[in-house]
């Protein structure tokens, strides 16, 4: 399926394995997320959906009692060695979670606290950038009469928008979005999902979402799981249309989920 | 049906009417206290309390050297022991899942904070007064601060677990590395609770009489010299109070008010702070 469009792997996850304790959380998960294009992880509840995405930026190991075994090569380096620098690595791949995750300063500070841990960039050149990442963000208009007043301040919807910004302000490589939307309402959802499908020109994005509707309209790929599983990975159109596996035509259909 | 429903509204009521009464003979007694406070404590407040210093039995004078002395000692209690208490609670806050050391430090932490003031005065009296042989403002102080200590660890600790783990995420997926986190993030994000504890601190200190009896003892003069023995609110309340003398009774309830409406004045700051940081989040 993969091959018939061309597309560069920009991670490749190979017998991956998860661990909280002694409970299996992911099973010998095989895949391949191509460069600059969207994929999608769906499945219900407890299929381990957000456990894979966390594993790319090793945001488990804020934890104790949390492993993950096997490899994932970003572009061909394994990120899951002990070698691999945590924070350089979390540079290159940003995230955005669930709730809106504001920091309690500014809304410029918001959007530079990232960029001055890895650029020393003068004044001019990071109001330029903070400019820049509100514009992709869709939120410049919005905010740029109040970038002094406290991130904490503004509502739902644009949180959730200043912290994509904070995110592709360090210009990460791949952007990983932790189901951004199940917390903001359906015009908020909109515009998020329209900045998607602008970011996928720069940006690797891979997003875990609850809401089979919108993996259907703005991914290119999609991965069905069940139980820690990967089930079914392929093109949206071909998962959605015509799904290889029973589980994840069920899962689809609404017969089961 | 009826009378489950009946059953139910007659303990409800009962519950409320015992949680009232209880409350009720709670600030019967407070009230009694201020009222007291306030009957004998405002005629003695006069200027020359704030401009004089304790007198001789029969002669005018006030409290200054006390006021003084207080304000200085719990000053300097609050800034030895709130840096301690901070760093301390963010340790056990941040760094304290894995390993021994922050489970055996944060139950010796509840022992330091329910230890009689006392207890601490004489420790601090074994290892210092005995040692330099005499009483001074430095072992008032250090005794402060070891009652200071355990308040601000114990806060410290409790309003960074109240950040949400979200928050630390959301820096970490930025590649902030962790001392970048907690001094630009959870420490910022509580920092009003943080602050509340260290007011609550130096309201709990500036009363305390018995760490001071056996540190700083007391002083019939002005000195502002942290190696002499040094006067203050609490322990010229003590011998005032006991004395045979009108006059130094009068002083011993004017400065009594005092310590009290501080203590009250920085309780109140502290819950509009941290009422402020709570509609701020």
């Amino acid at each position: 399926m993969i091959s018939e469009k061309d597309t560069i792997p920009k991670l490749v996850v190979r017998d991956l394995n998860f661990f909280y304790g002694n409970d299996r959380a992911l099973k010998d998960v095989n895949l391949t997320i191509p460069e600059k294009m969207v994929t999608a992880f769906i499945g219900p509840s407890g299929c381990g959906k957000s456990t894979l995405l966390r594993t790319f930026n090793r945001m488990y190991e804020l934890y104790p009692k949390q492993k993950a075994t096997g490899e994932i090569l970003l572009d061909g380096q394994n990120l899951l060695e002990k070698r691999q620098d945590l924070n350089t690595l979390r540079a290159k791949i940003g995230m955005v979670f669930q709730k809106p995750t504001p920091f309690p300063m500014s809304i410029y500070d918001n959007i530079t606290f990232g960029v001055k841990l890895y650029e020393n960039l003068n004044q001019h050149d990071m109001s330029e950038r903070v400019e820049w990442a509100l514009q992709k963000a869709a939120l410049w208009n919005e905010v740029k009469d109040k970038l002094k007043q406290s991130g904490t301040g503004l509502s739902g919807g644009q949180q959730q928008r200043l912290c994509i910004a904070r995110a592709i302000a360090v210009k990460p490589e791949v952007l990983l979005l932790d189901e951004p939307t199940s917390a903001l309402d359906p015009i908020s959802t909109a515009h998020i999902e329209r900045l998607i499908d602008e970011l996928k020109k720069e940006f690797t994005i891979v997003i875990v979402t609850h809401n089979m509707q919108q993996a259907a309209r703005i991914s290119d790929y999609t991965a069905y799981m069940y139980l820690g599983e990967l089930i079914e990975f392929g093109d949206t159109s071909a998962v959605f249309t015509n799904p290889k596996r029973k589980e994840t035509e069920d899962y689809i259909t609404g017969r089961f989920g | 049906m009826l009378t489950l429903y009946a059953r139910r509204r007659l303990i409800n009521i009962l519950s409320l009417g015992i949680s009232v009464l209880a409350m009720a003979f709670g600030l019967f007694w407070l009230g009694w206290i201020l009222f007291t406070l306030l009957q004998y404590g405002v005629p003695g407040l006069s200027l020359a309390v704030f401009t004089q210093i304790t007198p001789p039995p029969g002669s005018d004078g006030g409290l200054i050297n006390a006021i003084a002395g207080s304000l200085m000692m719990s000053a300097l209690g609050t800034m030895i022991g709130t840096p301690i208490g901070i760093l301390a609670g963010t340790y056990l806050a941040e760094f304290g899942q894995r390993g021994w050391l922050a489970p055996v430090t944060r139950f010796i932490n509840d022992v330091l904070l329910s230890a009689p003031s006392i207890v601490i005065g004489l420790f601090v009296y074994e290892m210092y007064v005995i040692r330099v042989k005499h009483f001074s403002g430095w072992a008032g102080a250090f005794a402060l601060s070891i009652l200071v200590i355990p308040i601000v660890i114990r806060t410290t600790e409790n309003m960074l677990r109240l950040v949400p783990n979200t928050l630390r995420e959301a820096a970490a997926a930025l590649g902030a590395p962790q001392w970048r986190i907690i001094s630009s993030i959870t420490l910022r994000a509580a920092r009003a609770g943080i602050l509340t504890g260290v007011l609550l601190a130096v309201a709990r200190i500036s009363g305390e009489t018995a760490p001071l009896l056996f540190t700083s003892l007391n002083n019939q003069f002005w000195s502002s010299d942290m190696n002499q023995p040094m006067a203050n609110l609490p322990v010229v309340i003590f011998q005032f109070a006991m004395s045979p003398y009108a006059d130094w009774q009068q002083l011993a309830w004017a400065g009594a008010l005092l310590i009290t409406f501080s203590v009250l004045t920085l309780n109140i700051v502290a819950r509009v702070l941290f009422r402020q940081q709570g509609s701020s989040h």
